[in-house]
């Protein structure tokens, strides 16, 4: 009993010691990255001693990056793109996979096939001709561009499909007895149930939008309408020594993306689960 | 205007609901791949007219020594990263399905990389690995007594496929952990407790429950991470590229010779033929992935 005893505790100084190692490796590059970012740039490499945090911490690191580079005008791009394609994302996905999910009409196979058919197709297979086809169009250069191509996923369709099929359908029948329209039952039965699937198509899209680095790099040319990502690289191939600077401009960039994912991951793990995600 | 049928009705309330999705992803999506087909047979500068290539794009490939290296490198980067995260995912996942305190705090950290974006991210690991002056190799100097001269280059020649393939180990395994933890929560519980009764250790409860149970959700993490290598693009300009963000035939990628082909020497119908090599990598893993399921489901 004592051996079953002392195995357990053993077990568990394992297991405690395998997750602080794993918190550490994960969490290093964050810290590292605040650090570096108060530090200057003399201080960064310092490793005898090394200090977290310097004698004297430079926080206007954080007020120089607006001025030496448009960083105000690269935030508010992204965020009228990541917010635009969100929204966008949401509201047509779930209104189709409504339809898919608890309709009958025809056709139905059909079109959904064309969705099925295109969801392993990487984009990049496909990038070449949209972007020439954009240009004719003259969305070249226009932040407009960048939503048309990300707002319209076969992916969030499929998703929301799933997690729609798993609501009962009696739930819709009892409701069409009670005389509501489609618009209805859709609005005020499915999207209230849909929370976790929704949440996490949100931190999927807008992680993607946010964090996406090729499109914009096609797309968006001229400096203002450029992105914090196209800014921030841009950034670090000019000043690839202010790493002060760097980190600041990066920290700042994470922090929206950060607090989407821990306002809505409580939801993520059952969304994951529910949507058959996991295949 | 006459009175409509309840089915003609129907189809459109049905339809009202797919059109915004479907009309976007139609213009947007559908015509550019077949585009993207048609284009692979072409040769095309994007102003003058389109000429008939016949399969000459392809003939080309064969010849064509950076586009070997961007294929090598690709297969090279995929092998190497989805055994490695598979692993570290799954063991993560198995750490983090048991009773410990502070659960929640540990799952929501290995998840930060995940959702950091890449430009950042990797601004830090090209200071924590900077062949003379970062942290790793000033480890393996003063602690490893590697003589300098002999300190890794993390980013350029051999290595840098192996510091990408690190990072993206590093970077992915949060997000296949959460597809590993719901598969977990999917085994009943009464299996380990049958398993026990029977005496059982922690490493045949795991060979002979755990990793069956999860052989559906392996699978899936196996595609999935196959096809998102066969995709990399980002992870090799941010480590390896140069200022202007040029690759090397040591850590060139297909996605970067698409990219490459197309909006800087704009032969668009070669690079469409790159894209097509791509397409069949994905597709033939997406027919594997489709016989597995269906072997699957009839078993």
């Amino acid at each position: 009993m004592k051996s079953a005893h002392k195995k357990a505790v053993f077990g568990k100084v394992i297991i405690y010691a395998i997750l602080i190692l794993i918190a550490v490796v994960m969490i290093i590059p964050f810290l590292w990255m605040l650090s570096a970012s108060i530090k200057s740039d003399r201080e960064v490499f310092q490793m005898n001693p090394f200090v977290w945090i310097p004698a004297n911490p430079k926080w206007d690191n954080y007020l120089k990056i607006w001025t030496k580079i448009p960083f105000g005008r690269f935030v508010g791009n992204t965020v009228y793109l990541t917010l635009i394609v969100t929204f966008l994302q949401l509201l047509t996905s779930s209104f189709a996979a409504y339809s898919f999910a608890k309709l009958n009409f025809r056709h139905k196979n059909g079109l959904f096939l064309a969705y099925i058919a295109t969801i392993a197709m990487p984009w990049q297979v496909y990038m070449v001709p949209q972007f020439i086809m954009m240009r004719r169009m003259g969305l070249n250069d226009k932040l407009l561009a960048m939503i048309c191509l990300q707002a319209f996923s076969a992916f969030g369709v499929f998703m929301m499909k799933q997690f729609y099929e798993g609501i009962p359908d009696d739930l819709c029948e009892a409701a069409r007895i009670d005389g509501m329209s489609e618009y209805r039952i859709y609005a005020s039965i499915m999207l209230p149930l849909s929370k976790p699937a929704l949440s996490t198509l949100t931190i999927f899209t807008f992680v993607a939008t946010w964090n996406d680095y090729l499109g914009p790099l096609i797309y968006l040319k001229s400096q203002e309408k450029k992105t914090i990502q196209l800014g921030l690289k841009m950034f670090i191939s000019q000043y690839s020594s202010d790493y002060g600077l760097i980190m600041a401009g990066s920290v700042l960039s994470l922090i929206p993306v950060l607090v989407v994912f821990l306002v809505l991951q409580k939801y993520f793990v059952e969304g994951v689960a529910s949507t058959g995600l996991k295949g | 205007m006459r009175k409509l049928s309840r089915q003609t009705k129907r189809d459109l309330v049905a339809y009202s609901f797919i059109a915004p999705n479907f009309i976007g992803f139609c213009v947007f999506t559908l015509i550019p791949i077949i585009f993207a087909f048609a284009l692979a047979f072409m040769k095309w500068d994007g102003s003058n007219p389109i000429q008939w290539a016949g399969l000459s794009n392809f003939t080309r490939l064969w010849k064509d020594t950076f586009f070997i290296a961007a294929f090598k490198n690709t297969i090279i980067y995929c092998v190497g990263t989805v055994p490695l995260t598979m692993i570290a995912s799954l063991a993560l996942a198995i750490v983090l399905n048991q009773k410990v305190i502070g659960r929640g705090v540990f799952r929501t950290l290995s998840f930060f990389p995940y959702v950091a974006s890449l430009v950042a991210i990797t601004a830090v690991w090209k200071m924590l690995f900077h062949p003379s002056k970062g942290p790793v190799n000033n480890i393996l100097l003063n602690v490893f007594n590697v003589p300098q001269d002999q300190l890794p280059q993390w980013f350029t020649g051999g290595l840098v496929l192996f510091s990408m393939i690190l990072f993206s180990v590093w970077k992915y395994m949060g997000y296949y952990m959460v597809i590993y933890l719901a598969g977990l929560q999917g085994i009943s519980s009464e299996l380990y407790e049958a398993a026990s009764l029977d005496g059982a250790n922690t490493w045949q409860k795991f060979r002979y429950v755990t990793w069956p149970q999860l052989s559906s959700t392996t699978f899936f993490v196996v595609v999935m991470l196959t096809i998102n290598c066969f995709k990399v693009y980002d992870i090799a300009i941010m480590l390896a590229g140069g200022g202007s963000g040029e690759l090397t035939t040591s850590a060139t990628v297909l996605v970067y010779y698409i990219y490459q082909k197309a909006f800087i020497d704009w032969d668009l119908g070669y690079s469409s033929s790159v894209a097509m090599v791509l397409f069949l990598m994905v597709l033939f893993v997406t027919i594997i992935q489709f016989r597995g399921q269906a072997k699957r489901e009839k078993a």
